[in-house]
């Protein structure tokens, strides 16, 4: 190992440890006194479950991010398909090497990588149009809401997983930032029929009469009265959302839909040891267990969210 | 004799339901005199709150201020203004709380932060400046270490304190009038003469008329000069104070103050007045108290009373003032019989 790649090491571990060191104390900390968003990461600070499914989510952040600097081998280098293809797992190689003689460790690094950065890009379009959609459709209501509406029961009519395929089978090869665009706008109906329902509830609330009567404009009602009271709910279903997605990818990858190879995603790299499962097992294990590891966590996380932000659905 | 401050005449406020057209507020007429504060009461479902945000303009769909309707602020036609101009007004030259301090508050805020927006909405502030005039104006309604405690949130005060907030937001901007809906009516009993004597000392600082709407007869009697009395969408009686309770005219008034508890009556049962309010969207014919009231006869049921004239400033929609003789033989009204 060179020693900068055991920096490079060292400096994931400790950063990992400080950012989730932080969040814990943050929430420790927060007293009667603190704001509705701290109080709240209190509450999820008790949750021992989601504290650990914290940690291994901001650790696979982490080493998604700092992927080049960690791992040993590229993640595409070939260096002898001969020789050192198919070799089980070692101390050269951790996970092994793959039918192409690639290292199975650099390329789960990488697809970490991929993988979650295409989750959370696509998760943040989905949650940003969804809401907007959401609060325009519960603000303005009648008859606006009810073709907003309308609308997405017809999107939510067409089975998404299906929709996807045949958009990219008609596509063809996409790039990366087209799967992000499609996989977020196939994925905000759910979210936007959270928000409007939200919102209705909301607007007829005390607090935005009171707004009103205040002489508060549509523009300071939405802004400070109806998002920020929406936040908790839409954070929640995009943290459930992340975990869907990456299984949704990995499937498209695995079908050799989504990310194309050589790049490496989770999914793909399952299908570059398929063939063979029953003796190379470790090319797809390890890609397997990082996908149901990762989406385990967000679920857990999105769990232990939905209690913290809304106690009360704690006394039911 | 000064112009009113706020002159209603002949409001009608109707909501246009699946099940029917609701009269909520149906023919309502009342002025309020500069410095004045005028007490609205009725039961719930009589059309007060209804009036109140309808001076304000902030009725929705399926509710319609009905053409015809005429409100009149500071000499402004109000159902013309855009509402631009309307919004400019809300907040600032006419202000309203509420009954529920916790729900009108917004949670995700520092109180301090919400009344100072009040200001940044009105005025050209700065958020710095805001910030001060917000605290100064806590400190104003009787918030205690006011620095402080504008930086903490609504769930972190007690209702009275709340009410305070709300009180401040509304009188940051030193408001003509004051809408004030069951202020009340959420509070302890000694809360509540606190929020009253707050509320009557500001008064007497800023000079503004309130609009006091409440089913609390005890709360009218302690702070208004004048009272109207509602009952299903319309005024059934206008008095000052002193003379409404002395001598009420209108029989479903009688009830209200019948059904008054008093220190001193023993144990006697508090009366009720039979039935409810009926459904908005079928008042009885004629006098829409006539199937609760202990005098009605024919006429009552055939022809809806005008506002008789009393006596000085008292007007009671009733014929009784025709039929004076009448009040001596009351009888089981209809709703009793029924029930």
């Amino acid at each position: 190992m060179s020693s900068s790649r055991v920096a490079a090491w060292v400096l994931c571990t400790v950063l990992t440890v400080a950012l989730c060191r932080w969040l814990e104390r943050a929430g420790a900390r927060a007293g009667d006194d603190a704001g509705p968003w701290r109080r709240a990461l209190a509450r999820f600070h008790h949750d021992r479950v989601a504290m650990v499914a914290l940690w291994l989510v901001v650790a696979a952040s982490m080493v998604a991010a700092l992927a080049p600097w960690l791992a040993p081998y590229s993640p595409t280098a070939t260096p002898d398909i001969v020789e050192l293809k198919n070799l089980p797992p070692s101390f050269a190689h951790f996970m092994g090497t793959d039918f192409a003689s690639r290292d199975v460790f650099s390329r789960l690094l990488y697809g970490a990588r991929v993988s979650l950065s295409i989750a959370l890009l696509a998760i943040l379009l989905s949650a940003t149009v969804g809401t907007l959609y959401g609060a325009a459709a519960g603000y303005y209501g009648g008859r606006v809401d009810a073709v907003m509406m309308r609308i997405i029961d017809a999107a939510l009519s067409v089975p998404r997983i299906l929709l996807l395929i045949t958009l990219l089978v008609l596509w063809g090869a996409v790039p990366v930032a087209a799967l992000i665009v499609v996989l977020g706008f196939t994925g905000w109906f759910g979210v936007s029929r959270l928000v409007r329902a939200e919102v209705l509830a909301l607007k007829e609330r005390d607090m935005v009469v009171a707004a009103r009567a205040l002489g508060a404009r549509d523009r300071d009602i939405i802004l400070r009265h109806i998002l920020p009271n929406v936040v908790s709910p839409v954070v929640v279903a995009a943290t459930l959302g992340i975990a869907n997605v990456i299984v949704i990818e990995a499937g498209l990858s695995y079908l050799g839909i989504g990310v194309r190879p050589p790049l490496p995603s989770w999914g793909n790299m399952i299908q570059d040891g398929v063939s063979q499962i029953a003796t190379v097992w470790w090319v797809s294990l390890f890609p397997g267990l990082a996908i149901v590891a990762t989406v385990m966590a967000f679920n857990i996380i999105g769990d232990g969210l939905r209690d913290a932000l809304d106690p009360r659905q704690l006394d039911g | 004799m000064t112009a009113p401050l706020l002159s209603v005449r002949d409001l009608r406020t109707w909501f246009h339901t699946p099940s029917g057209v609701a009269r909520a507020v149906d023919g309502v007429s009342f002025d309020v005199m500069p410095h004045e504060t005028v007490g609205v009461v009725g039961e719930s479902g009589c059309g007060k709150s209804v009036t109140s945000l309808s001076i304000l303009r902030l009725i929705d769909r399926p509710g319609v201020i009905e053409p015809g309707s005429r409100i009149e602020f500071e000499g402004r036609d109000l159902m013309t203004l855009p509402e631009r101009e309307m919004r400019a007004i809300r907040g600032n030259r006419i202000s309203m709380i509420f009954q529920e301090p916790m729900t009108s508050l917004n949670p995700v805020f520092t109180v301090g932060d919400q009344v100072a927006e009040v200001a940044r909405v009105h005025s050209s502030a700065s958020k710095r400046e805001a910030w001060e005039r917000a605290v100064e104006m806590l400190s104003t309604v009787g918030m205690p270490a006011a620095a402080e405690r504008a930086k903490e949130y609504p769930h972190q005060l007690s209702g009275g304190l709340r009410q305070r907030v709300m009180i401040a937001m509304a009188l940051m901007m030193g408001p003509a009038l004051l809408i004030a809906d069951e202020p009340t009516t959420a509070l302890d009993v000694t809360i509540q003469a606190q929020i009253l004597e707050l509320l009557a000392e500001m008064q007497e600082r800023i000079g503004m008329s309130i609009l006091l709407i409440t089913h609390d007869l005890g709360v009218i009697a302690e702070s208004a000069t004048r009272v109207l009395v509602m009952y299903a969408g319309q005024v059934v009686e206008e008095a000052p104070v002193s003379r409404l309770f002395a001598a009420p005219h209108h029989p479903y008034t009688e009830g209200l103050l019948a059904a008054m508890p008093r220190v001193g009556a023993e144990r006697e049962r508090l009366a009720v007045i039979p039935g409810s309010v009926p459904p908005p969207t079928h008042w009885p014919s004629g006098c829409r108290f006539h199937d609760r009231c202990p005098f009605a006869w024919e006429r009552c049921a055939a022809e809806p009373p005008p506002l008789y004239q009393i006596g000085e400033k008292h007007v009671s929609r009733c014929h009784l003032a025709d039929e004076p003789e009448r009040r001596a033989k009351p009888h089981e009204p209809l709703a009793a019989t029924r029930a």
